[in-house]
């Protein structure tokens, strides 16, 4: 059975939720289309400059096995969110606190870790204004963090709103919306650790 | 009869899909410190990459399940991206 059966099936008066359900969730589906097409021109703009490092460093600055643990951190942040979205859609809020805690847990360590890598680099001498490749690199690694760190306070937003028994299951829909959300940041980080980092060693 | 029962994964095929997906970041990450792959090696990675992207996109963001539309509206962004690339590239001489 489809979830278009499921909700076709609801009885009258549940015929305006289908609706909001439906357009919100298409919404967030144009959004994500449209971020593709925002990742998509930064990522190009990365590989135009990749070599352009003038006097500075480059992409021999990056560490690998360090990114990749970032990466497997965000990887695994896409996992306690679908455990949350389905925790929340069998009504066991408890366990979707948890799950949404440890997904906005797991995005602080990501961050942390972009931190931590920024101001290695700024360091070595790779800053915003040092070469077209640092400007390209902290313009797309950057961007991508601010939208985990706006993941990030819109799942902590969520866990605390469950603990005060504002996030039943009538609101599990925001759940699903921002899981989508975060989804798509984790498929955009895969596109830039393996164009960005992997491919540049 | 819940929604998610009945359009959604269960939690163990969740965990199974994060088990391949860290798999496949532990390849990634190993073919590019190996000397034999390095004439595959951009091809290989961008493949394992496109597999995982597919993976999280199907499975953890119900793609495979939901609505046909929705498929259509993200895909339209996604290779909406390459042409994109392609006359940024083009247009700059890089290609």
């Amino acid at each position: 059975m489809t979830t278009d059966t499921v909700l076709d099936a609801l009885p009258p008066e549940h015929g305006e939720e289908h609706d909001v359900h439906h357009i919100r969730k298409t919404a967030m589906w144009v959004f994500l289309g449209s971020e593709c097409i925002f990742f998509g021109s930064m990522i190009s703009t990365f590989l135009l400059y990749r070599t352009t490092t003038g006097d500075g460093p480059g992409a021999e600055l990056f560490n690998v096995p360090f990114t990749s643990a970032s990466s497997f951190v965000l990887l695994m942040s896409s996992l306690t969110m679908v455990l949350a979205h389905h925790a929340f859609e069998r009504h066991d809020t408890r366990q979707g606190r948890v799950w949404l805690s440890a997904t906005a847990l797991l995005g602080a360590t990501f961050l942390a870790g972009q931190i931590f890598e920024f101001t290695e680099f700024v360091h070595s001498g790779l800053t915003l204004s040092t070469s077209p490749f640092g400007s390209s690199f902290y313009m797309l690694t950057g961007f991508h963090g601010a939208h985990v760190a706006i993941g990030v306070m819109m799942l902590t937003a969520m866990a605390i709103l469950s603990t005060s028994g504002r996030l039943h299951h009538g609101r599990g829909l925001n759940v699903e919306l921002v899981g989508l959300y975060w989804h798509f940041v984790d498929i955009v980080w895969i596109v830039i650790f393996t164009v960005v980092y992997l491919l540049q060693v | 009869m819940t929604l998610a029962a009945t359009t959604h994964p269960t939690p163990r095929l969740y965990w199974m899909i994060a088990l391949i997906l860290a798999v496949v970041t532990a390849a990634e990450v190993g073919a590019s410190y190996v000397d034999a792959v390095e004439p595959v090696l951009v091809p290989l990675l961008l493949v394992l990459g496109a597999v995982k992207f597919g993976i999280v996109v199907a499975f953890f963001m119900h793609l495979k399940f939901d609505r046909p539309l929705f498929r259509s509206l993200f895909l339209v962004g996604v290779f909406g991206a390459i042409p994109l690339f392609v006359v940024v590239l083009l247009t700059f001489g890089a290609l």
